[in-house]
């Protein structure tokens, strides 16, 4: 049961010199329940949110966050990662229910 | 239109209330920061919260943490049904170690940002935000 469409988006510059210190910023769609929220029949909606958000770059830990359900909906996360060569950075998004939304980008540096 | 016996005491009560309240929150912040510190001592440091000083929507209010020696940072909303916001760990790839979202708040708060440094102690910050509607349904 999602009922929604968890679409990440990560937007990071395409090149960057060597060592570089880039933006990088990711937006998915979500919408974090945080489990206190009463429907219209007055039943409380339980809790299902992103509990988890990774970012590694060639297989290196640029960030790794536990989130919890006082992070907004549709979480935005923006943060910083240095750039030692050409790759990849991979992102991850654990969902409550064991869903893992991934998304990637590829930066050419030098 | 003057004040009448009735207006002045509620006044008084409305002054009570909003004395008692911070001393209520301070302990539960107390309770958090030390879950995530172990009880060990809180000194100065470079650590640095962002948030603006008035969000009309509690729904989603951005936060910046920033601390260049930092292992990792919590930020904590202490007033929200759950205080815990998230939890920024730093790898080797970390550039400055900063980051930016958005978070719920369900009422007017200090926002609390505490960060492990690579020796380990801990520096905490506050910024104090005013929330017009609060965030947290329920």
């Amino acid at each position: 049961m999602s009922g929604f469409d968890a679409r990440p988006r990560v937007r990071v510059p395409r090149t960057a010199s060597v060592d570089e210190v880039v933006l990088v910023r990711t937006l998915i769609n979500h919408p974090m329940e945080n489990g206190h929220r009463v429907d219209t029949d007055g039943n409380t909606v339980p809790r299902h949110i992103i509990n988890r958000f990774t970012c590694t770059f060639n297989g290196e830990t640029v960030i790794d966050m536990e989130i919890e359900p006082s992070l907004s909906a549709n979480p935005f996360i923006e943060f910083e990662a240095r750039v030692p060569e050409s790759g990849e950075f991979a992102f991850t998004w654990v969902d409550d229910d064991g869903s893992v939304y991934e998304d990637s980008a590829s930066i050419t540096v030098g | 239109m003057g004040y009448s016996r009735r207006h002045t005491l509620a006044m008084g009560l409305g002054g009570l209330f909003v004395t008692v309240v911070p001393i209520r929150v301070s302990a539960d912040a107390a309770g958090l920061i030390e879950a995530f510190t172990g009880g060990a001592e809180i000194v100065e440091g470079p650590l640095e919260i962002t948030a603006p000083e008035i969000a009309e929507n509690g729904n989603a209010v951005p936060v910046t943490v920033t601390c260049p020696d930092a292992k990792s940072i919590r930020i904590l909303a202490p007033s929200n049904p759950n205080p815990e916001v998230c939890t920024v760990h730093f790898g080797p790839l970390a550039g400055r170690h900063t980051a930016t979202t958005r978070i719920r708040m369900a009422e007017t708060m200090d926002v609390i940002a505490l960060a492990e440094m690579a020796d380990g102690t801990f520096v905490q910050a506050a910024a104090n935000v005013r929330v017009t509607i609060g965030g947290c349904g329920g």
